[in-house]
Protein backbone atom coordinates (compact mmCIF):
# COMPACT_ATOMS: atom_id res chain seq x y z
CA UNK A 1 0.00 0.00 0.00
CA UNK A 2 1.21 3.47 -0.89
CA UNK A 3 0.67 6.32 1.64
CA UNK A 4 0.25 9.75 -0.23
CA UNK A 5 2.68 11.94 0.24
CA UNK A 6 0.20 14.50 2.03
CA UNK A 7 -0.05 11.87 5.02
CA UNK A 8 3.60 11.22 5.29
CA UNK A 9 4.03 14.89 5.21
CA UNK A 10 0.95 15.52 8.34
CA UNK A 11 2.84 12.75 9.97
CA UNK A 12 6.36 13.83 10.05
CA UNK A 13 5.22 17.49 11.14
CA UNK A 14 3.24 15.78 14.04
CA UNK A 15 5.81 13.52 15.33
CA UNK A 16 8.76 16.33 15.02
CA UNK A 17 6.25 19.35 16.37
CA UNK A 18 5.56 16.71 19.66
CA UNK A 19 9.25 16.05 20.23
CA UNK A 20 10.11 19.45 20.32
CA UNK A 21 7.16 20.15 22.26
CA UNK A 22 7.61 17.39 24.52
CA UNK A 23 11.21 18.82 25.40
CA UNK A 24 9.97 22.40 25.90
CA UNK A 25 7.61 20.97 28.26
CA UNK A 26 9.89 19.10 30.13
CA UNK A 27 12.33 22.43 30.60
CA UNK A 28 9.57 24.71 31.13
CA UNK A 29 8.36 22.44 33.67
CA UNK A 30 11.36 21.71 35.72
CA UNK A 31 11.59 25.73 35.45
CA UNK A 32 8.26 26.64 36.81
CA UNK A 33 8.55 23.98 39.70
CA UNK A 34 12.05 25.23 40.95
CA UNK A 35 11.07 29.10 40.93
CA UNK A 36 7.44 28.12 42.55
CA UNK A 37 8.78 26.44 45.60
CA UNK A 38 11.86 28.27 45.65
CA UNK A 39 11.31 32.16 44.45
CA UNK A 40 8.59 32.95 47.22
CA UNK A 41 11.39 32.55 49.86
CA UNK A 42 14.24 35.07 48.28
CA UNK A 43 14.41 38.64 49.03
CA UNK A 44 16.81 41.13 49.15
CA UNK A 45 17.51 39.63 52.52
CA UNK A 46 18.34 36.56 51.42
CA UNK A 47 20.21 37.77 48.61
CA UNK A 48 23.00 39.82 50.78
CA UNK A 49 23.13 38.37 53.78
CA UNK A 50 25.35 35.65 55.49
CA UNK A 51 23.87 32.11 55.98
CA UNK A 52 23.08 31.23 59.65
CA UNK A 53 23.00 28.07 61.89
CA UNK A 54 24.37 25.78 58.68
CA UNK A 55 22.02 27.52 55.69
CA UNK A 56 18.93 26.80 57.80
CA UNK A 57 18.38 30.38 58.39
CA UNK A 58 19.74 33.75 56.94
CA UNK A 59 21.08 34.30 53.43
CA UNK A 60 23.34 32.67 50.91
CA UNK A 61 25.53 35.99 50.16
CA UNK A 62 29.33 34.10 49.97
CA UNK A 63 27.65 31.49 48.14
CA UNK A 64 26.94 33.84 45.46
CA UNK A 65 29.98 35.52 45.20
CA UNK A 66 31.54 31.78 45.05
CA UNK A 67 29.17 31.23 42.48
CA UNK A 68 30.33 34.51 40.66
CA UNK A 69 34.02 33.60 41.72
CA UNK A 70 34.65 30.12 40.42
CA UNK A 71 33.49 29.83 37.36
CA UNK A 72 35.31 33.00 36.40
CA UNK A 73 38.83 32.02 37.33
CA UNK A 74 38.16 28.44 35.86
CA UNK A 75 37.53 30.54 32.62
CA UNK A 76 40.35 33.11 32.56
CA UNK A 77 41.98 30.16 33.22
CA UNK A 78 40.86 27.48 30.09
CA UNK A 79 40.04 30.48 27.65
CA UNK A 80 43.28 31.83 26.82
CA UNK A 81 45.09 27.79 27.11
CA UNK A 82 41.46 26.29 24.95
CA UNK A 83 41.32 29.20 21.79
CA UNK A 84 45.16 29.22 21.67
CA UNK A 85 45.12 25.11 21.25
CA UNK A 86 42.44 25.51 18.85
CA UNK A 87 44.01 28.60 16.88
CA UNK A 88 47.25 25.78 16.85
CA UNK A 89 45.36 23.33 15.82
CA UNK A 90 43.81 24.65 12.96
CA UNK A 91 46.13 27.68 11.70
CA UNK A 92 49.51 26.04 12.63
CA UNK A 93 49.83 23.07 12.14
CA UNK A 94 48.88 20.48 9.33
CA UNK A 95 46.71 17.51 9.85
CA UNK A 96 48.56 15.12 11.13
CA UNK A 97 48.49 11.83 13.15
CA UNK A 98 49.54 13.80 15.67
CA UNK A 99 46.70 16.23 15.70
CA UNK A 100 44.46 13.46 15.17
CA UNK A 101 45.77 11.82 18.51
CA UNK A 102 45.64 14.90 20.07
CA UNK A 103 41.71 15.75 18.98
CA UNK A 104 41.20 12.17 20.07
CA UNK A 105 42.32 12.84 23.32
CA UNK A 106 40.32 15.98 23.85
CA UNK A 107 36.87 14.57 23.41
CA UNK A 108 37.50 11.23 25.08
CA UNK A 109 38.26 14.12 27.97
CA UNK A 110 35.35 15.94 27.48
CA UNK A 111 33.81 12.64 28.44
CA UNK A 112 34.80 11.60 31.57
CA UNK A 113 32.65 12.22 34.50
CA UNK A 114 33.40 14.93 36.82
CA UNK A 115 34.47 13.48 40.10
CA UNK A 116 37.34 11.85 38.27
CA UNK A 117 38.10 15.76 37.93
CA UNK A 118 37.88 16.43 41.10
CA UNK A 119 39.44 13.64 42.26
CA UNK A 120 42.55 14.66 40.39
CA UNK A 121 42.53 17.95 41.66
CA UNK A 122 41.75 16.90 45.05
CA UNK A 123 45.00 14.41 44.90
CA UNK A 124 46.92 17.13 42.62
CA UNK A 125 46.15 20.69 43.69
CA UNK A 126 45.04 20.37 47.05
CA UNK A 127 47.58 17.36 48.60
CA UNK A 128 49.99 17.05 46.32
CA UNK A 129 50.91 20.81 45.99
CA UNK A 130 49.09 21.65 49.48
CA UNK A 131 47.35 24.74 48.11
CA UNK A 132 44.36 23.11 50.25
CA UNK A 133 40.71 23.58 49.87
CA UNK A 134 40.62 26.61 47.87
CA UNK A 135 39.20 29.22 44.98
CA UNK A 136 42.43 28.66 43.32
CA UNK A 137 42.54 24.54 43.48
CA UNK A 138 38.61 24.67 42.85
CA UNK A 139 39.34 26.86 39.51
CA UNK A 140 42.10 24.79 37.68
CA UNK A 141 39.92 21.73 38.63
CA UNK A 142 37.02 23.17 36.46
CA UNK A 143 39.21 24.74 34.10
CA UNK A 144 40.92 21.15 33.32
CA UNK A 145 37.01 20.29 33.30
CA UNK A 146 35.98 23.23 30.40
CA UNK A 147 39.51 23.01 28.38
CA UNK A 148 38.14 19.71 26.19
CA UNK A 149 34.44 21.90 25.44
CA UNK A 150 36.63 25.27 25.06
CA UNK A 151 38.85 23.57 22.66
CA UNK A 152 36.16 21.78 20.23
CA UNK A 153 33.95 24.70 20.05
CA UNK A 154 36.71 27.49 19.19
CA UNK A 155 38.12 25.15 16.66
CA UNK A 156 34.87 24.37 14.54
CA UNK A 157 34.10 28.06 14.73
CA UNK A 158 37.62 28.87 13.26
CA UNK A 159 36.97 26.25 10.61
CA UNK A 160 34.34 27.72 9.83
CA UNK A 161 35.76 30.89 8.91
CA UNK A 162 35.77 31.14 5.34
CA UNK A 163 39.52 30.45 3.76
CA UNK A 164 38.72 33.26 1.24
CA UNK A 165 39.28 35.72 4.47
CA UNK A 166 42.61 34.34 5.25
CA UNK A 167 43.50 34.14 1.57
CA UNK A 168 42.71 37.98 1.18
CA UNK A 169 44.24 38.96 4.24
CA UNK A 170 47.62 36.63 3.21
CA UNK A 171 47.51 38.32 -0.07
CA UNK A 172 47.57 41.99 1.88
CA UNK A 173 50.65 41.56 3.15
CA UNK A 174 49.56 39.89 6.38
CA UNK A 175 51.72 37.52 8.58
CA UNK A 176 49.56 34.29 9.86
CA UNK A 177 49.60 36.23 13.46
CA UNK A 178 47.76 39.37 11.78
CA UNK A 179 45.40 37.29 10.01
CA UNK A 180 44.58 35.19 12.96
CA UNK A 181 44.13 38.26 14.87
CA UNK A 182 42.35 40.44 12.79
CA UNK A 183 39.93 38.09 10.51
CA UNK A 184 40.07 34.67 11.75
CA UNK A 185 39.20 35.43 15.96
CA UNK A 186 36.73 38.04 14.95
CA UNK A 187 34.83 35.96 12.81
CA UNK A 188 35.14 32.73 14.93
CA UNK A 189 34.12 34.92 17.97
CA UNK A 190 29.98 33.78 18.18
CA UNK A 191 31.62 30.05 18.21
CA UNK A 192 33.97 30.78 20.76
CA UNK A 193 31.18 32.45 23.06
CA UNK A 194 29.12 29.46 22.90
CA UNK A 195 31.72 27.63 24.18
CA UNK A 196 32.52 29.76 27.24
CA UNK A 197 29.05 29.99 28.24
CA UNK A 198 28.73 26.14 28.08
CA UNK A 199 31.99 25.42 30.41
CA UNK A 200 30.75 28.61 32.28
CA UNK A 201 27.55 26.55 32.55
CA UNK A 202 29.05 23.17 33.25
CA UNK A 203 31.30 25.35 36.18
CA UNK A 204 28.33 27.15 37.93
CA UNK A 205 26.13 23.75 37.68
CA UNK A 206 29.29 21.56 39.04
CA UNK A 207 29.21 19.99 42.58
CA UNK A 208 31.04 16.94 42.76
CA UNK A 209 34.74 17.81 41.31
CA UNK A 210 33.80 21.82 43.49
CA UNK A 211 33.50 19.61 46.52
CA UNK A 212 36.65 17.98 46.66
CA UNK A 213 38.82 20.89 45.55
CA UNK A 214 37.52 24.48 46.39
CA UNK A 215 35.79 22.54 49.70
CA UNK A 216 32.50 23.99 50.99
CA UNK A 217 33.04 26.64 53.86
CA UNK A 218 30.11 29.10 54.25
CA UNK A 219 32.52 32.33 55.07
CA UNK A 220 32.87 35.36 52.77
CA UNK A 221 36.40 34.12 50.68
CA UNK A 222 38.70 36.83 51.27
CA UNK A 223 41.74 35.49 48.51
CA UNK A 224 42.44 32.72 45.82
CA UNK A 225 43.39 30.65 49.01
CA UNK A 226 39.96 30.67 50.60
CA UNK A 227 37.44 27.89 50.36
CA UNK A 228 34.63 28.87 48.40
CA UNK A 229 31.12 27.09 48.81
CA UNK A 230 29.33 28.06 44.96
CA UNK A 231 25.37 27.85 44.80
CA UNK A 232 25.00 24.79 43.79
CA UNK A 233 27.04 23.03 46.44
CA UNK A 234 25.10 24.80 48.67
CA UNK A 235 22.07 23.60 47.45
CA UNK A 236 22.97 19.70 47.20
CA UNK A 237 24.06 20.35 51.28
CA UNK A 238 20.67 21.75 52.35
CA UNK A 239 18.91 19.21 50.56
CA UNK A 240 21.22 15.99 51.55
CA UNK A 241 21.59 16.64 54.95
CA UNK A 242 17.79 17.87 55.21
CA UNK A 243 18.72 21.24 56.74
CA UNK A 244 16.27 23.07 55.41
CA UNK A 245 14.22 22.08 52.11
CA UNK A 246 13.09 26.28 51.81
CA UNK A 247 16.74 27.13 51.55
CA UNK A 248 17.52 24.81 49.36
CA UNK A 249 14.83 25.38 46.76
CA UNK A 250 15.47 29.40 46.97
CA UNK A 251 19.19 28.77 46.31
CA UNK A 252 18.10 26.88 43.42
CA UNK A 253 15.53 29.21 41.98
CA UNK A 254 18.28 31.74 42.53
CA UNK A 255 20.72 29.07 40.32
CA UNK A 256 18.40 29.20 37.95
CA UNK A 257 17.80 32.80 37.32
CA UNK A 258 21.92 33.40 37.23
CA UNK A 259 22.51 30.91 34.75
CA UNK A 260 19.40 32.30 32.46
CA UNK A 261 21.05 36.14 33.30
CA UNK A 262 24.42 35.00 32.16
CA UNK A 263 23.39 33.41 28.98
CA UNK A 264 21.33 36.29 27.87
CA UNK A 265 23.89 38.85 28.69
CA UNK A 266 26.48 36.74 26.52
CA UNK A 267 24.30 36.40 23.51
CA UNK A 268 23.25 40.29 23.64
CA UNK A 269 26.66 40.96 23.79
CA UNK A 270 27.25 38.57 20.95
CA UNK A 271 24.67 40.17 18.87
CA UNK A 272 25.38 43.74 19.52
CA UNK A 273 29.20 42.84 18.15
CA UNK A 274 27.86 40.78 14.81
CA UNK A 275 25.50 43.44 14.21
CA UNK A 276 28.41 46.15 14.87
CA UNK A 277 30.44 44.05 11.76
CA UNK A 278 27.61 44.18 9.37
CA UNK A 279 25.97 46.98 9.57
CA UNK B 1 58.50 43.21 -30.92
CA UNK B 2 59.98 46.61 -30.61
CA UNK B 3 60.37 49.55 -28.17
CA UNK B 4 59.76 47.25 -25.29
CA UNK B 5 59.79 48.56 -21.68
CA UNK B 6 62.03 47.18 -19.25
CA UNK B 7 61.25 43.31 -17.48
CA UNK B 8 59.49 43.34 -14.20
CA UNK B 9 58.57 39.59 -13.83
CA UNK B 10 60.81 36.68 -15.32
CA UNK B 11 60.11 32.86 -15.13
CA UNK B 12 62.31 30.76 -16.61
CA UNK B 13 61.05 26.91 -16.11
CA UNK B 14 58.65 27.50 -13.61
CA UNK B 15 56.86 24.31 -12.59
CA UNK B 16 54.26 23.83 -9.96
CA UNK B 17 53.04 20.67 -8.84
CA UNK B 18 50.23 19.91 -6.71
CA UNK B 19 50.24 16.86 -4.93
CA UNK B 20 51.18 14.10 -7.78
CA UNK B 21 49.50 16.44 -10.33
CA UNK B 22 52.37 18.68 -12.07
CA UNK B 23 49.78 21.88 -12.46
CA UNK B 24 52.73 24.08 -14.45
CA UNK B 25 54.72 22.53 -16.76
CA UNK B 26 57.85 24.68 -17.22
CA UNK B 27 56.26 27.80 -17.85
CA UNK B 28 58.95 30.75 -19.87
CA UNK B 29 57.81 34.24 -19.94
CA UNK B 30 59.56 37.89 -19.77
CA UNK B 31 56.45 40.31 -18.50
CA UNK B 32 57.13 44.07 -19.22
CA UNK B 33 56.78 46.62 -16.86
CA UNK B 34 53.57 49.42 -17.23
CA UNK B 35 51.58 47.20 -19.24
CA UNK B 36 48.92 44.78 -18.97
CA UNK B 37 49.38 40.78 -20.00
CA UNK B 38 45.94 38.78 -20.63
CA UNK B 39 46.54 35.32 -19.85
CA UNK B 40 44.10 33.05 -21.36
CA UNK B 41 43.12 29.54 -21.87
CA UNK B 42 40.57 27.13 -20.84
CA UNK B 43 39.60 26.06 -16.80
CA UNK B 44 42.38 24.02 -16.05
CA UNK B 45 44.80 25.65 -17.87
CA UNK B 46 47.20 26.54 -14.91
CA UNK B 47 46.35 30.24 -15.19
CA UNK B 48 45.29 30.39 -11.81
CA UNK B 49 48.20 28.59 -10.45
CA UNK B 50 50.45 30.50 -12.57
CA UNK B 51 48.76 33.75 -10.90
CA UNK B 52 49.47 32.77 -7.34
CA UNK B 53 52.95 31.25 -8.13
CA UNK B 54 54.00 34.99 -8.25
CA UNK B 55 52.58 36.22 -4.84
CA UNK B 56 53.57 32.91 -3.52
CA UNK B 57 50.27 31.92 -2.42
CA UNK B 58 50.99 28.70 -2.87
CA UNK B 59 52.86 28.79 -0.30
CA UNK B 60 49.48 28.18 1.74
CA UNK B 61 48.47 24.96 0.20
CA UNK B 62 49.87 21.60 1.47
CA UNK B 63 51.40 19.48 -0.89
CA UNK B 64 52.63 22.07 -3.47
CA UNK B 65 56.00 22.97 -4.43
CA UNK B 66 57.08 25.13 -6.59
CA UNK B 67 60.53 24.50 -9.38
CA UNK B 68 62.09 27.23 -11.64
CA UNK B 69 63.07 30.60 -11.30
CA UNK B 70 60.87 33.75 -10.58
CA UNK B 71 62.31 36.70 -10.53
CA UNK B 72 60.46 40.25 -9.46
CA UNK B 73 63.19 42.98 -10.57
CA UNK B 74 65.99 40.51 -11.06
CA UNK B 75 65.35 39.25 -7.39
CA UNK B 76 64.13 35.41 -7.47
CA UNK B 77 61.01 35.96 -5.03
CA UNK B 78 61.43 32.08 -4.17
CA UNK B 79 65.31 32.25 -2.47
CA UNK B 80 64.93 31.29 1.33
CA UNK B 81 65.43 35.02 2.36
CA UNK B 82 63.02 36.69 0.35
CA UNK B 83 60.62 38.15 2.23
CA UNK B 84 56.64 36.76 1.92
CA UNK B 85 54.81 39.36 3.54
CA UNK B 86 57.06 42.27 1.57
CA UNK B 87 56.21 40.49 -1.56
CA UNK B 88 52.65 40.54 -1.19
CA UNK B 89 52.74 44.09 -0.43
CA UNK B 90 54.55 44.60 -3.64
CA UNK B 91 52.20 42.42 -5.60
CA UNK B 92 48.92 43.04 -4.75
CA UNK B 93 46.23 40.36 -6.24
CA UNK B 94 42.30 40.34 -6.68
CA UNK B 95 40.61 37.09 -6.53
CA UNK B 96 37.84 35.77 -9.02
CA UNK B 97 34.85 35.99 -6.53
CA UNK B 98 34.77 39.45 -4.79
CA UNK B 99 35.64 38.84 -0.81
CA UNK B 100 34.75 41.93 1.17
CA UNK B 101 35.62 41.29 4.80
CA UNK B 102 33.10 41.38 7.40
CA UNK B 103 34.26 44.93 8.15
CA UNK B 104 33.46 49.08 7.29
CA UNK B 105 34.41 50.03 4.20
CA UNK B 106 37.21 52.40 5.68
CA UNK B 107 38.66 49.35 7.45
CA UNK B 108 38.73 47.14 4.70
CA UNK B 109 40.59 49.35 2.07
CA UNK B 110 43.02 49.98 4.63
CA UNK B 111 43.68 46.71 5.82
CA UNK B 112 46.96 46.50 4.03
CA UNK B 113 48.50 50.15 5.14
CA UNK B 114 47.19 49.34 8.48
CA UNK B 115 49.59 45.90 8.60
CA UNK B 116 52.26 48.39 7.56
CA UNK B 117 52.05 50.01 10.27
CA UNK B 118 49.99 53.29 9.45
CA UNK B 119 48.72 55.11 12.42
CA UNK B 120 47.96 58.54 11.14
CA UNK B 121 43.78 59.19 11.04
CA UNK B 122 44.53 62.18 7.74
CA UNK B 123 46.89 59.75 6.35
CA UNK B 124 44.27 56.60 6.12
CA UNK B 125 41.62 59.07 4.83
CA UNK B 126 43.83 60.39 2.29
CA UNK B 127 44.72 56.69 1.03
CA UNK B 128 41.11 55.08 1.30
CA UNK B 129 39.98 58.10 -0.92
CA UNK B 130 42.74 58.08 -3.41
CA UNK B 131 42.15 54.16 -3.35
CA UNK B 132 38.55 54.19 -3.99
CA UNK B 133 38.87 57.17 -6.85
CA UNK B 134 41.30 54.58 -8.62
CA UNK B 135 38.83 51.84 -8.14
CA UNK B 136 35.54 54.14 -9.38
CA UNK B 137 33.87 53.12 -6.26
CA UNK B 138 34.38 56.94 -4.76
CA UNK B 139 31.27 58.43 -5.53
CA UNK B 140 28.76 55.41 -4.44
CA UNK B 141 30.54 55.10 -1.19
CA UNK B 142 31.89 58.43 0.47
CA UNK B 143 28.88 58.53 2.15
CA UNK B 144 28.53 55.20 3.92
CA UNK B 145 32.15 54.53 4.69
CA UNK B 146 31.53 53.02 7.92
CA UNK B 147 28.89 50.63 6.54
CA UNK B 148 29.97 47.27 6.86
CA UNK B 149 31.35 45.94 2.97
CA UNK B 150 29.45 42.86 2.95
CA UNK B 151 26.02 45.24 2.07
CA UNK B 152 27.78 46.16 -1.16
CA UNK B 153 26.52 44.82 -4.31
CA UNK B 154 28.66 42.06 -5.80
CA UNK B 155 30.29 44.64 -8.55
CA UNK B 156 30.53 47.29 -5.76
CA UNK B 157 32.54 44.79 -3.30
CA UNK B 158 34.43 44.01 -5.93
CA UNK B 159 35.81 47.52 -6.97
CA UNK B 160 36.21 47.68 -2.87
CA UNK B 161 38.36 44.84 -3.26
CA UNK B 162 40.85 46.41 -6.10
CA UNK B 163 40.89 50.18 -3.94
CA UNK B 164 41.91 47.87 -0.85
CA UNK B 165 45.04 46.21 -3.25
CA UNK B 166 45.87 49.88 -4.51
CA UNK B 167 45.73 51.07 -1.20
CA UNK B 168 49.12 49.14 -0.42
CA UNK B 169 52.13 51.98 -0.80
CA UNK B 170 54.34 49.77 -1.69
CA UNK B 171 52.73 48.03 -4.69
CA UNK B 172 54.29 47.61 -8.05
CA UNK B 173 51.89 44.64 -9.73
CA UNK B 174 48.68 43.96 -9.81
CA UNK B 175 47.75 40.17 -10.53
CA UNK B 176 43.68 39.77 -11.02
CA UNK B 177 42.22 35.94 -11.33
CA UNK B 178 39.03 36.07 -13.46
CA UNK B 179 37.63 39.46 -11.27
CA UNK B 180 34.73 40.01 -13.82
CA UNK B 181 33.14 36.41 -13.70
CA UNK B 182 30.64 37.07 -11.50
CA UNK B 183 29.95 41.43 -12.75
CA UNK B 184 27.78 42.77 -14.37
CA UNK B 185 28.67 44.86 -17.66
CA UNK B 186 28.70 48.18 -16.67
CA UNK B 187 30.62 47.03 -13.79
CA UNK B 188 32.89 44.96 -15.59
CA UNK B 189 33.81 48.34 -17.86
CA UNK B 190 34.41 49.73 -14.53
CA UNK B 191 37.19 47.78 -13.85
CA UNK B 192 38.47 47.37 -17.35
CA UNK B 193 38.78 51.44 -17.44
CA UNK B 194 40.40 51.48 -14.21
CA UNK B 195 42.92 48.47 -14.98
CA UNK B 196 43.81 51.07 -18.32
CA UNK B 197 44.75 53.61 -15.97
CA UNK B 198 46.61 52.02 -13.36
CA UNK B 199 48.74 50.95 -15.78
CA UNK B 200 50.66 53.57 -16.18
CA UNK B 201 51.38 53.14 -12.54
CA UNK B 202 51.80 49.62 -11.94
CA UNK B 203 52.33 46.15 -13.82
CA UNK B 204 49.16 44.15 -14.45
CA UNK B 205 48.68 40.77 -15.12
CA UNK B 206 45.15 40.08 -15.88
CA UNK B 207 43.42 36.08 -16.01
CA UNK B 208 40.64 35.62 -17.91
CA UNK B 209 37.98 33.23 -19.43
CA UNK B 210 36.59 36.30 -21.22
CA UNK B 211 38.86 36.05 -24.46
CA UNK B 212 37.22 39.37 -25.53
CA UNK B 213 38.03 40.97 -22.62
CA UNK B 214 42.26 40.07 -23.08
CA UNK B 215 41.23 41.40 -26.37
CA UNK B 216 39.69 44.74 -25.25
CA UNK B 217 42.40 45.55 -22.73
CA UNK B 218 45.35 43.49 -22.60
CA UNK B 219 48.71 44.73 -24.51
CA UNK B 220 50.17 41.27 -24.44
CA UNK B 221 48.32 38.21 -24.40
CA UNK B 222 49.21 34.57 -23.44
CA UNK B 223 47.78 31.49 -24.65
CA UNK B 224 48.14 28.69 -21.79
CA UNK B 225 46.46 25.39 -22.15
CA UNK B 226 47.06 22.16 -20.38
CA UNK B 227 49.85 23.39 -17.98
CA UNK B 228 52.11 24.84 -20.56
CA UNK B 229 52.53 28.40 -22.41
CA UNK B 230 51.67 27.88 -25.79
CA UNK B 231 51.89 31.54 -27.43
CA UNK B 232 52.69 35.21 -26.48
CA UNK B 233 52.97 38.19 -27.99
CA UNK B 234 50.97 41.54 -29.06
CA UNK B 235 47.31 41.08 -28.56
CA UNK B 236 46.18 42.00 -31.79
CA UNK B 237 48.61 39.35 -33.41
CA UNK B 238 47.23 36.50 -30.98
CA UNK B 239 43.81 37.22 -31.96
CA UNK B 240 43.89 37.72 -35.66
CA UNK B 241 47.28 35.49 -36.64
CA UNK B 242 48.73 33.26 -34.08
CA UNK B 243 51.66 30.82 -34.88
CA UNK B 244 50.25 28.17 -32.89
CA UNK B 245 47.13 25.85 -34.28
CA UNK B 246 45.35 25.56 -30.84
CA UNK B 247 45.86 28.94 -30.04
CA UNK B 248 44.05 29.90 -33.26
CA UNK B 249 41.29 27.14 -32.36
CA UNK B 250 41.05 28.50 -29.43
CA UNK B 251 40.83 32.71 -30.12
CA UNK B 252 38.22 31.12 -33.08
CA UNK B 253 36.24 29.59 -30.77
CA UNK B 254 36.72 25.86 -31.82
CA UNK B 255 37.36 24.85 -28.18
CA UNK B 256 37.22 26.47 -24.72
Amino acid sequence: MKISPKITQAVAVTLLGAATLLTVAVLVFIIIFVLGKGLPWVDWEFLFSAPKEMGRAGGIFPTLVGTVLLPLMAIAIALPLGVGTAVYLTEYTRETRFTRILRFGTDCLAGIPSILFGLFGFIFFVITLKMGWCLLSGGLTLAIMVLPTIIRTSEEAIRSVPNSYREVSFSLGATRWETVLKVVLPNALPGIVTGVMLGIGRSIGETAAVIFTAGSALRMPMSAFDSVRTMSVHFYILAREGISNEKAYATAAVLVISVLLVNLAAYSMMHRFIARRSR
Amino acid sequence: MTTRKPIKISVRELRVFQGKEEGLRGVNLAIPANQILGIIGPAGAGKTTFLRALNRLNDLSPDTHVEGETLLDGQDIYHPSFDVVALRKRVGMLFALPVALPMSIFENVVYGPRLSGVRNRKRLDEIVERSLKAAFLWDEVKDRLPMSGLRLSGGQQQRLCLARVLAMEELEVILLDEPCSGLDPISTAKIEEALTILKAKYTIILVTNNTKQAARVADDTAFFLNGEMVEYGPTGKIFTVPDDKRTNDYVTGKFG
